[in-house]
Parts: structure tokens; sequence; C-alpha cells
């Protein structure tokens, strides 16, 4: 079952096209990657999904109905620049977003208690923000997010700043989070951390969904055809062996070994019992792999080739 | 009230009003305006001259006499014969007054040599005892009898009452002096808290903005409801602030005034306007209303200017930028006050009734008018003005705020401001 939908929706700054007829649908229950380069509009798609704006054109559905300014309860926000008030103190400032996600005293103190336990910091209660350190703050603000059990989290590069310790702690209360039923929208530039936690992703580039579906599903097509083996022999003799179905071929040498690595791309019909056969009789098989390409690697090709063929102006008035 | 506007007001006020500076000034604020109205007398008390002796060299002769003989103890005049060079070589005079043979005819080439720096109130003296002993011998020519107590008739001081008629047919004495004092006195407090206040929206908004809590924020509350508390939130503070003074002024009025009065009060036909200025500040109910207008033309003034102030305050990234755009705000305020203190003069003029109706200077200007005891209605249509244009200034400013909150980095012209305005 989807939490949100988003149709079609557009949205234009001052002869600016921010988003273009933008689609996805995220599956409740599961973290959601939102990637794209810098500029692209994701910033401004958080912005609706969060009703902060309106878009010009288009609907957004949120558990079912159209998306409302009483839904922000259900919804947590983590911008990727982060702040707070600084002299206002730590206790007080959670209590003031907590209020203001709909939450009485009693539930906030009840929450903030159990979030400062968790992360040890309930004597930092009456410190001033000013007077934390920046990982400190982040800790605060992450709190300040997840307070009001939101149906929705949205997390904009969440990782930055913090050190690999508390980054991985935090990754942990995400997963957590998402086990006892939060929906989560990732967006990030770090694609190591999308193919550890995204189950789905949509990727934006110049204002438009370019690619979306479910990660090991892109990855899977992406890899269509790309093998990964090692051998002892001649790489030469391999690629004659082989013939037409090889349209790329690239080999390692290990110094340590006379065992030779290669990655391959097939021909996407090439019949693969065949091909390893072909090969084995060729050089000696060490291991035959079927190789699914990085999120780094889909990124970069799949906006390269977006920008080849869609060379369009994003300027229009 | 939306329950987020309740809660946004609720911080920036508690915000402010917990501050130390704040109680500080609330507090101390009425004790400074005592200090500076007693400031004269404290002045005259202890800078009062300290005992001077001043040799004269007398060219005419005459002149000498009267002054000597009106020596006192802090200024003691002696006729002296030596030369100025040796006079004033002798360190026992304060200085050396040289006055020359024609000084009746052509009183300019009196000559006070010092060995030290001047004093005003010394000099002032000393040019007042000359001018009364070179009139003495300028009467002596005409030698007419009595012409000293002729002159000392003709000397006219009329002490005016005015007595305004109201529009119920009773009579109320009045004194311009003192409806200009009070008139001042509103007009100037209104300036400061419409410029003070106003730019804590306006820093508070670019503060937010840069510390990029605004964003935060704006995912819980509405943008409009963001601003709105803010100008409310402060506007409350400025509040809290004039009510807090009224209590204390009513207090030290009814306590402290009746100890300062001479037993028998003042008396009334030698100093009518000081004794309407007792009776008034004697009065609970007269320092109510008084305030109760500054109340009623600060909320609007405020609400008014502060949404100005908001806006600009939301398009910019810093304090350097807005500079340029407050002058938008900031002139208006003060136009306001130079036609207010215009309008002490002549309160019923084309320029003051006008002014005093249109919004941009109606705050200012109204209350310098309103002592003056103008007509009700003009006072109703200023404020229904002034508060008509506030709802239609909050709409605009929310319209750029909504927009411009979140701009970085290019700084704003007008033109941008009005283009974000329009935006659906």
């Amino acid at each position: 079952m989807s939490i949100l939908k988003v149709e079609e929706v557009s949205k234009q700054y001052s002869g600016h096209l921010a988003l273009d007829k933008v689609s996805l649908e995220i599956s409740e229950g599961k973290i959601f990657g939102l990637l794209g380069p810098n500029g692209a509009g994701k910033t401004t798609l958080i912005r609706i999904i969060n009703h902060i704006t309106a878009p010009d054109s288009g609907s957004v559905e949120f558990m079912g109905h159209q998306l409302t300014a009483k839904d922000v309860v259900h919804i947590g926000y983590l911008p990727e620049e982060r702040g707070l008030y600084k002299k206002m103190k730590v206790g007080d400032q959670a209590l003031f977003f907590a209020k203001l996600k709909g939450l009485s005293s009693r539930e906030a103190n009840e929450q903030l208690r159990y979030w400062f336990d968790r992360f040890g910091i309930s004597d930092w209660w009456n410190r001033k923000i000013e007077e934390l350190s920046k990982g400190m703050a982040q800790k605060i603000q992450f709190i300040i997010t997840v307070l009001h059990r939101p149906k929705l989290l949205i997390f904009d590069e969440p990782f930055s700043g913090f050190d690999p310790i508390n980054a991985n702690l935090l990754k942990d209360e995400i997963l957590k989070l998402r086990d006892e039923g939060a929906t989560v929208i990732f967006s990030t530039h770090n694609m190591e951390s999308v193919e550890k936690l995204c189950d789905d992703i949509a990727l934006i580039n110049r204002s438009r969904n370019i690619l979306s579906g479910n990660v090991n599903e892109i990855r899977t097509r992406m890899g269509r055809g790309r093998y990964r083996m090692s051998f002892e022999g001649d790489p030469q003799r391999l690629i004659a062996s082989l013939g037409r179905v090889v349209v790329d071929a690239k080999f390692s040498e290990d110094v340590n070994s006379n065992v030779i690595k290669a990655e391959l791309q097939l021909q996407p019909d090439a019949p693969l019992r065949e091909t390893i056969s072909l090969a084995n009789e060729a050089v000696e098989l060490v291991s035959f792999d079927r190789a699914l390409p990085s999120m780094n690697d889909i990124f970069i090709r799949t906006v390269a080739a977006a920008e080849q063929d869609g060379a369009r102006p994003v300027f229009k008035e | 009230m939306n329950n987020n506007l309740f809660i946004i007001i609720k911080r920036e006020f508690m915000e402010r009003v917990a501050k130390k500076c704040f109680i500080f000034t609330t507090l101390l604020m009425p004790l400074l305006m005592l200090l500076m109205m007693a400031m004269p007398t404290l002045i005259m008390v202890f800078s009062s001259p300290s005992a001077k002796k001043v040799a004269i060299i007398d060219e005419t002769g005459i002149v000498a006499e009267p002054l000597v003989e009106q020596s006192n103890e802090d200024l003691t005049f002696v006729k002296t014969d030596v030369a100025l060079e040796s006079a004033i070589a002798d360190e026992d005079y304060y200085g050396v007054l040289s006055i020359p043979a024609d000084v009746v005819e052509n009183p300019t080439g009196v000559k006070l040599y010092l060995h030290d720096g001047g004093s005003q109130i010394t000099e002032q003296a000393i040019s007042g005892m000359i001018d009364e002993a070179v009139r003495q011998q300028r009467m002596k020519k005409y030698e007419i009898d009595n012409l000293a107590e002729i002159m000392t008739y003709l000397d006219v001081d009329t002490s005016l009452q005015t007595i305004r008629i109201q529009e119920s047919g009773e009579e109320e004495q009045t004194s311009s002096l003192m409806s200009f004092g009070i008139g001042l006195f509103m007009t100037f407090m209104l300036y400061m808290f419409l410029l003070l206040y106003g730019q804590m929206v306006m820093t508070s908004i670019i503060e937010e903005k840069n510390n990029r809590v605004l964003e935060v924020v704006v995912s819980s509350v509405s943008p409009s409801d963001l601003m709105l508390g803010k100008i409310l939130g402060v506007g409350l503070v400025a509040v809290a602030q004039v009510i807090i003074w009224v209590v204390l002024i009513c207090g030290l009025s009814t306590a402290v005034l009746p100890l300062l009065l001479p037993e028998g009060g003042v008396n009334a036909a030698s100093s009518p306007e000081l004794a309407a200025a007792v009776e008034s500040f004697g009065s609970v109910s007269f320092i109510l209303t008084l305030f109760g207008y500054v109340l009623v033309f600060l909320i609007g003034g405020f609400l008014f200017y502060a949404s100005i102030f908001a806006a600009i305050g939301s398009a910019v990234d810093n304090v350097q930028d807005a500079s340029q755009l407050t002058s938008f705000a900031v002139v208006p305020i003060i136009i306001g006050l130079m036609v207010g203190l215009a309008a002490g003069n002549d309160p019923n003029s084309p320029l003051a009734l006008w002014s005093s109706l249109i919004p941009l200077t109606s705050p200012m200007v109204m209350l310098m008018r309103v002592p003056f005891g103008i007509p009700a209605w003009q006072i109703w249509l200023s404020v229904g003005l002034l508060y008509l244009s506030f709802l239609f200034m909050v709409w605009i400013a929310a319209k750029i705020y909504r927009v411009g909150i979140f701009m970085y980095g290019k700084k704003p012209s007008v033109r941008d401001l009005v283009r974000w305005a329009r935006y659906k």
C-alpha cells in the first residue's frame, strides 16, 4: 500500500521550472531513496510533500487523501541545513517543536524522556544549543524530527556531520523506526548508503523523474549482460572463443598470482550456459559471477544518458 | 485562534520578556525619564560657579560701579587702575574685564580675559550685568523723571489662560504648552517603539533564516502563521512594556508627587502651566487616557510597520543587505515624527490633519494632535484607516515572506519583492 502518491507535480519559480510533471509512489513501511544531482528539484519536492509550498499543478495524496496542512503532524522532516534556536534551552526547544506537531505537554515530556535516555543525553536539558557541539546539536535535531512518532519521515542527508560511530547509531535508529512501521524518505548523495538502506528509489534530474523503482530490480535490470570472471590463461584466446557475444571486456592482472580478472559486458540475449562452457574451453575458469552495478554507476550512467538525449532547455518563460 | 499560532506567539513573547535586559530597561526607563526631567535642576545645583574675582579696567568710569555693587559670593568685581598686562599677569584674578570708553554708544568692544576655560553661566551673567548698566546710562541721557519705573511698567508679561469649549458645552482649562509637551512625549515614545520593535522583528526573522531553523519550523507551521506569530509576539512585548510603565508611573504619581509639592499646592495664578501639569499628572485617570491613546496607535502602527519589516527581513540574508530596503519603513517613521513635531505648533493645519489620517504617518502625528482636543471623529477615522491598512499590509507581507524565506544568496530589489507578492 502506498502512503504517498505524487502525481504529475510541477512547480515553477520565476521562469525556472523546478519540477516538471514528477510522479512517484512511496510504499508504506519502506525506505525510499530520493536521489539526484544538486539543483535537480529534490528540495522543492520535499517542500511540497511537507506542505511548505504548494505545487502549481498535479496532486499529492497522503494516506489515501489529498495532502492538507493537518497532515504535517504525521510527517517528520530533517532538513539538510540543520538549525535550531541558538539561545533556547534544549528541553524548551524540544517541547516547543513537539507542541507544534500537536503533542500535549505530557506526551511531549514522556517522549522526550524516552529519547534523551536512549541517547544518554538527559543532562543536556537545561543547556543552550549554542553551548553544544555540532554533533550534539544534530542529535537534538534528530530527536525533534522523530519525537511525534511520524508516519512519514523525511531525512535530507541525515549522516552529514556525524562521525562514523554516531552515523551508525543513527542508521540503526532509522531502521528501527522503519521496523516499527514508519515510512522513510531518504535524500542523499551517498550511494553506498542507498544500496544498504533503500528499498525503492527515484532519481530526479533536471526537474524530472528519470528513473524509479525497486533498488534490486533496477540493479538487476541495469546489470543485464554484465559479468565478472577470473581465470588462468590467455585473454586474447578467451575473447576469440566467445566471439560476437562480447560487447566490451576489461582485464586486470593480479601481480601475486597468475589469475586474471575480467569485467565483461555481453549481449543482453547471450545464452549464459553456452558462454560459460565456451569460456571454460578457452581458459581455466576460476569464478564467474553476475556483476550488479553499484548505485553510484547507475546514478552516473543514468544522469549522463539523460543529459545526452534530453539536452532540453530547463528555462522557459 | 489556531493552536500553532498561539505556540509561536508564546515562544516569541517569553524569549524576550525573560531576558534580563528587558526587565532592566522596563523597570529603569521610568526612573531614567524622571532623572532626565530633573536634570536641568540638578545641573544648576551642581554646576553653580565657584567664587570668582574679576578685575575691571573701566575706561568710562561709570559702568564699573553698578557691577561692583552687584558682586555676590560667587562673582566678585574689583575695580582696578593698573595696566591691562599687569592685571592679566595677576594670578589672583579669575579674569580681567576691559570696558572701552564708548561702551554706552557701542557695546561691542567689551573684552573678558581669562586664565582658565570660560564658563557659559559666568559669561552670561557678566554680559547681562553690563547690559543693565549700559541701559541705565542710556536712560539717564533722556533726563525723564521716573523713567526706570516707566520702563518696568512697560515690561508686560501676559499670563494667558486658554479655555477649551468641549462638545458637551463644558469648559475645560487647557494649556497649549502642556498639550505640546504631552504630545511630544507620546509621539516620541511611539517613534522609539516603532523603530526598536519593528527592527527587532526584522533581525529576528533574518536570524531564523540564517540559522536555518526556519525550515524546521515551517515544516510544522504555515509560513504566514509563523510571520504573524512573530509580529504578534514581539508586539505583545511592546504592549507589556507600556503597561508596566503605566502602572509604575501611576504609582509614582500618586505616591511621590504629593510629597514634592509645596504645602497648599501650586499657586494657580502665578504659574498656571505648572498648576495644570500637577493637576493632570496627579490624576490616574488622566494618565490612563493618555496611555490608552498610545496603546491604540502603538498597536496599529506597530502591526503596520512590523509587517513591512517582516517582509524585508524574509527577503535578505543579513542585516547589511537589509539596510537599503529598511529605508522604506524607517523614512516614513521619521517623516511621521517630523510632521508630528510641526503639527505640535499648529495642530489644525491641513498638513497636520491629512498626515494624521494617512496610515504611514498617522500614528505619530495623531498622537501629537490628540492632547490639543481635536474632534473625536478624526481620531476614530484615523484609527479605522490605520487598522484596515495594517490588515492589508500583513496580507501583502505574508505573501512576500512565504517566498522570501527560501531565497538565499541574491540581494533582492524592490522589484523582486513586488514580483513575489504577486505569486499565486
